[in-house]
C-alpha cells in the first residue's frame, strides 16, 4: 500500500506536469521522489537546501507571480520554525500554497522530541483563513491535494505513516457519518478513524470521520449531533480543535471532550504504534476515554 | 531603463506631508535618493497600469522609514499626494509598512525584517520561468542583515545564478554586528557586489542599472543612522 505521503507528493507530480501554474519548492526532505518534477520543468521546481525559512519565501515569491506552489518538509520544521513566513508570506499577503508535511506529532518516534510536532494544527489555525487537512489514507491525500491545490488559500495537508485500511469518499469541506447512534457524537481525525470505530463498537454513538479539519462542516455536524456529549479523537495534542468545533456548535448545549496527544514533552522512543499505546491512542486507550467522557 | 528628472526636493516635500515635519528632516533620510533613482532612472514601472505585466518588481524590505517610498510612489502618480498626509493614522491605506493590498504600486506586504530577500529570489524565479525578462529589487537594511533568513537566501541566489535578481542594501552603520565591508562578504558568496555613495545618484544609477550573470548586490552607503 503506497503512503499519504508518497501518495501526495506524486499526485502534485501529475498536477505539476498538467498544471504550468504549479511550482515545487523544496528544502531538501524527499527530493528524489520529487524527481519527476524537476525532470519535467526545473524552471518551476526548486530545492533551495535545508533552509525552511526561505523555502516559504521563496513560494510566496512564486505565488505573487500567479503561480500555486507547493512546499513540503518535516512537519515541524515548517510548521514552527517557519510560522511567520507562512503567517506574513501568504496569510498576510491572501497568498495561496498548499504545505504538505511529513511526520505529523510522533512519526518519527524513534528521532525524539526535536522531530514531533503534535502542536502543528494549533499553530497553523492561527492564521486566519488556513484549511487544516488530514486525510486518513493515500488516496484521500490525492483527492484532497487535487480538490485544494489552486484555490489561492494557506492550505496544510498533514500526512501521517499510520493510515486507516480503507479510504473513504472524502469532499474537501465535508464530515462523513460513519455510523449513526443515539448517546453521543464521535468525531475521528484522518488516521484516528479505523481505531475509533474499533473503540466504540457497541457503544451507542455517533461517529463522524473529519479529514477538512478548517473549514469543519458545521452544517453536518449539527444536523447529526445525537446526544449532549462530543468526543473529538485527535491526532495531535487534545484539544487543538477545541476552537473550530465550538464554532461550529455555538448553537448547540454541548460537553466536548478532547482525546489527543498529552500536553507533554514525549520522551519515549519507539514506532508511532508503540507510541500510541503508551499515550492512550490505540483502541483500548480511546475506548477508556471515550466511555470515561459519556459516563 | 527611466529618466525621468529626479526632483529630491519635491521628494522630501512629499515625505514631510507624510510625517508632518516641518523641519523637513526627510531630507537626511537614508533610503531617500536610492527610492529616487530606483523609480527615477531604473525602474519599469507604469503608475497607471500597477499591475503591467512587464514592469520591474521591487519589494522594500527594510523596515523603517517608509515615508520616502511612500512620497516616491506619490511622486510617479501610484496614488494622490493627498494621501500622504494620512500616514499612519486610522482609515489610512498608508502604514507604517507597506501593504500590496492596500496601496498601490506595491509588490510585497512587509514590516518584519528578513522576509523581502526570500520573496524576492521566489520573484526572480518565477519571471524566469515565466521567460520574462523583467527583474526583481529588493532594498534592505544593513542591520536587517542580521536575520538569519537573509543569509539564507543570499547562500541561494548565486547558486541559481539568477541575474534578473538585485539587492540593495542601504548601510547606515545601524548594525550592532559588524559587516562592514557588506559587499565583500557578499562577494564571497558568489554575488556581483559593489559599493557606492548613498547619495550619488549618477554611482547608484549605474550600479542599480547594470546587469550580471550572477545576482547583484549594491551597497549604498550613507550617514551613520540616517
Amino acid at each position: 500500500m503506497i503512503a499519504m505521503r508518497a501518495q501526495a507528493i506524486d499526485t502534485v507530480a501529475d498536477l505539476f506536469e498538467h498544471d504550468p501554474s504549479v511550482a515545487v519548492v523544496l528544502a531538501e526532505i524527499s527530493v528524489e521522489r520529487f524527481a519527476p518534477v524537476f525532470a519535467h520543468d526545473p524552471s518551476r521546481a526548486v530545492n533551495v537546501g535545508i533552509m525552511e525559512q526561505t523555502m516559504v519565501g521563496v513560494a510566496a515569491g512564486y505565488a505573487l507571480e500567479g503561480f500555486h506552489p507547493v512546499i513540503h518538509t518535516i512537519t515541524p520544521f515548517v510548521a514552527e520554525r517557519a510560522l511567520e513566513q507562512l503567517k506574513l508570506d501568504f496569510g498576510h499577503q491572501q497568498l495561496g500554497v498548499l504545505v504538505i508535511t511529513v511526520g505529523g506529532s510522533y512519526d518519527y518516534g524513534t528521532e525524539g522530541p526535536t522531530h514531533h510536532s503534535p502542536g502543528d494544527v494549533q499553530a497553523l489555525l492561527t492564521i486566519p483563513a488556513t484549511e487544516i487537512l488530514v486525510p486518513g489514507t493515500a488516496a484521500e491525500a490525492d483527492r484532497l491535494v487535487r480538490a485544494t491545490y489552486a484555490n489561492d488559500h494557506v492550505t496544510y495537508l498533514r500526512t501521517q505513516t499510520v493510515a486507516n485500511d480503507e479510504a473513504r469518499d472524502v469532499e474537501f469541506g465535508r464530515l462523513l457519518v460513519e455510523r449513526r447512534g443515539s448517546g453521543a457524537t464521535v468525531i475521528a481525525v484522518g488516521p484516528m478513524l479505523d481505531r475509533t470505530l474499533e473503540a466504540t463498537a457497541g457503544m451507542d454513538v455517533t461517529v463522524l470521520y473529519a479529514t477538512t479539519l478548517s473549514p469543519l462542516d458545521a452544517e453536518t455536524l449539527n444536523s447529526e449531533l445525537a446526544g449532549h456529549d462530543v468526543i473529538v479523537v485527535e491526532p495531535f495534542y487534545a484539544g487543538t480543535l477545541a476552537g473550530v468545533v465550538s464554532e461550529a456548535l455555538r448553537d448547540q448545549l454541548t460537553r466536548l471532550h478532547f482525546v489527543g496527544v498529552p500536553r507533554a514533552v514525549i520522551r519515549d522512543y519507539g514506532t508511532p504504534e508503540q507510541l500510541d499505546r503508551v499515550l492512550g491512542l490505540d483502541a483500548a486507550g480511546i475506548r477508556r476515554q471515550v466511555a470515561s467522557a459519556i459516563g | 531603463m527611466s529618466t525621468l528628472t529626479l526632483d529630491r526636493d519635491e521628494i522630501v516635500r512629499l515625505a514631510a506631508l507624510a510625517t508632518g515635519d516641518e523641519k523637513h528632516e526627510a531630507s537626511s533620510y537614508s533610503t531617500l535618493d536610492a527610492l529616487l533613482v530606483l523609480y527615477g532612472r531604473v525602474l519599469q514601472v507604469d503608475p497607471t497600469d500597477p499591475a503591467w505585466d512587464e514592469r520591474d518588481r521591487f519589494i522594500l524590505s527594510k523596515g523603517h522609514g517608509p515615508a520616502a517610498y511612500y512620497a516616491v510612489l506619490a511622486w510617479r502618480g501610484f496614488f494622490p499626494e493627498q494621501w500622504l498626509p494620512t500616514f499612519t493614522r486610522q482609515g489610512s491605506s498608508l502604514g507604517s509598512h507597506p501593504d500590496r493590498l492596500l496601496v498601490p504600486g506595491v509588490e510585497a506586504s512587509t514590516g518584519s525584517l528578513g522576509h523581502g530577500l526570500p520573496l524576492a529570489v521566489g520573484v526572480a524565479l518565477a519571471l524566469r520561468a515565466k521567460g520574462a525578462d523583467q527583474r526583481a529589487v529588493v532594498l534592505t537594511g544593513d542591520a536587517e542583515l542580521n536575520e538569519g533568513s537573509n543569509w539564507e537566501a543570499i547562500m541561494l541566489a548565486p547558486q541559481l545564478r539568477l541575474g534578473n535578481l538585485t539587492l540593495l542594501v542601504i548601510d547606515n552603520r545601524s548594525s550592532t554586528i559588524d559587516l562592514v565591508p557588506i559587499h565583500e562578504r557578499l562577494a564571497v558568496f558568489g554575488w556581483h557586489a559593489e559599493q557606492v555613495d548613498g547619495r550619488d545618484h549618477a554611482a547608484l544609477a549605474a550600479a542599480l542599472n547594470a546587469r550580471h550573470d550572477v545576482p547583484a548586490a549594491v551597497v549604498a552607503v550613507v550617514g551613520p543612522r540616517s
